[in-house]
């Protein structure tokens, strides 16, 4: 439990002479859940096994045993698997990207339900808000994409594609060069973390935000009506998130195809 | 409250936690182990079952389809040969029946000209042998009237026979104008 939860319900209201608990960063730590060593298991690390959990048995219901005709839940689960296959690997990839549709739909789906986590009540916590988990993803999706150009084109090819573009002026060939390999080398994995620890660290600020003011509002006064404008925007942010989360992990598994693209294709 | 803002303050949020990086990573392996090893390649393997299913329904529709057409043809292609073969048939069969039409016409032309000749030689025949033996009754006849009426005086034949021709030939002029008559009136008919 953060500390301006417990403030909150301590009774700490405007009027009572208590200043608002803003949320900060301290809505993103936890208390351990327990403690070997100097090792602490937190609440984001239980979801993150939670979430590892539903992903693979809500696939293992639906295609541990597959039917010609599907059933609901295998239906369900075709559907996801086609859209990260069809609208993803093959539409950014193409006929090459059917090899990486396991790791994409991996990435999508655990991204997905990690983000879910942030309305579901009880959880009510995107993991992906705190920075080692989309680190972590995005580590992998980096070094994908940087083993795929070398195997493709060798080391001195390897190295042309992430740095080198045809048909420049002479002029410009270092400064693209310089820039290319920043983008390509730094700029991509840090942006591909941070995007989406950014989007669902707001997120959940954002619903904190609004929730921990609608009952620091609830006083008996005008500022119960502030207080039910409060609630209605945490309300809507619940909904936005929802799109927000899925939008999230599309973008973070599309990206990760366009690398993957990016690192198979004959020189550019 | 001063004190716990600093203790938190000091968290620099892009700092990942590194058991919670294990952990991610550890889950996310799984994750993939299982939907990449198992699972995923299961779904593959049936989208391509009922890929080929549908697609070998197709296939076998196709087959059909063409196999019909190809009948269709066929069929079509046979009636027109019958409805050649039957307007080539009719045809001959006007033409020999028109044939065959013109030469009963020409058989049964002939046929009557021929009972017509037939009748006509007949009619001829029978005329000489009536004349011939009227001729001789006639002379007979007359010979007996006249020998009856004049007694003996008349035995000489060669008077006779004269006498008896130059009443024939004259009783001949009558006889021929009234055959010639009828034999006219016969072929009008």
């Amino acid at each position: 439990m953060s500390a301006h939860t417990l403030l909150a319900e301590a009774g700490c209201h405007i009027q009572h002479d208590c200043a608002f608990p803003a949320p900060g960063l301290n809505s993103f730590d936890f208390k351990p859940i327990f403690s070997i060593g100097s090792f602490d298991f937190t609440k984001p690390m239980l979801l993150a096994i939670i979430c590892m959990l539903l992903v693979v048995g809500f696939f293992w219901a639906a295609f541990n045993k597959p039917k010609l005709v599907p059933g609901k839940v295998q239906l369900i689960g075709e559907i996801g698997y086609t859209f990260v296959a069809r609208s993803i690997a093959r539409e950014v990839i193409g006929k090459k990207g059917d090899k990486y549709v396991p790791f994409l739909a991996s990435i999508f789906f655990f991204v997905w339900f990690m983000n879910i986590m942030s309305i579901i009540p009880a959880a009510q916590f995107p993991p992906m808000s705190r920075f080692a988990f989309p680190v972590g993803l995005a580590a992998l999706v980096f070094i994908t994409y940087m083993y795929l150009t070398f195997k493709t084109h060798g080391f001195r090819g390897g190295v042309k594609n992430l740095v080198w573009i045809d048909g420049l002026p002479k002029p410009l060939v270092p400064l693209i060069v310089l820039l290319e390999f920043i983008q390509n080398v730094i700029t991509r994995p840090f942006t591909l973390a941070v995007r989406l620890w950014a989007n669902m660290f707001a997120g959940h600020m954002l619903i904190v935000m609004f929730s921990v003011a609608t009952w620091y509002l609830l006083t008996p006064s005008l500022f119960a009506a502030v207080a039910g404008g409060s609630f209605a925007l945490a309300i809507f942010m619940t909904a936005f998130e929802l799109l927000i989360q899925f939008l999230q992990a599309y973008i973070f598994t599309l990206l990760a195809s366009i690398y993957i693209s990016g690192a198979l294709e004959e020189g550019h | 409250m001063m004190a716990f803002l600093a203790e938190e303050g000091a968290q620099n949020p892009l700092i990942p936690n590194t058991a919670e990086l294990v952990i991610g990573l550890l889950c996310f392996f799984i994750v993939f182990g299982l939907l990449g090893k198992k699972l995923l390649p299961n779904i593959q393997k049936t989208l391509a079952e009922r890929h080929d299913a549908i697609e070998g329904g197709l296939e076998r529709a196709e087959k059909a389809q063409a196999e019909a057409n190809r009948t269709l043809e066929e069929y079509k292609a046979q009636l027109a040969e019958a409805r050649h073969e039957a307007a080539r048939i009719t045809e001959q069969a006007r033409e020999q029946g028109a044939v065959i039409i013109a030469e009963m016409r020409e058989e049964g032309q002939r046929q009557r000209d021929a009972i017509v000749a037939a009748g006509h030689a007949q009619i001829e025949a029978d005329r000489r042998q009536v004349t011939v033996t009227l001729r001789q009754e006639v002379g007979r006849i007359a010979t007996d009237l006249a020998g009856k009426l004049v007694g003996e005086s008349l035995e000489d034949t060669a008077r006779q026979s004269r006498t008896i021709d130059r009443f024939l030939d004259s009783l001949d002029g009558s006889a021929d104008a009234g055959a010639g008559n009828g034999a006219g009136a016969g072929a009008a008919r």
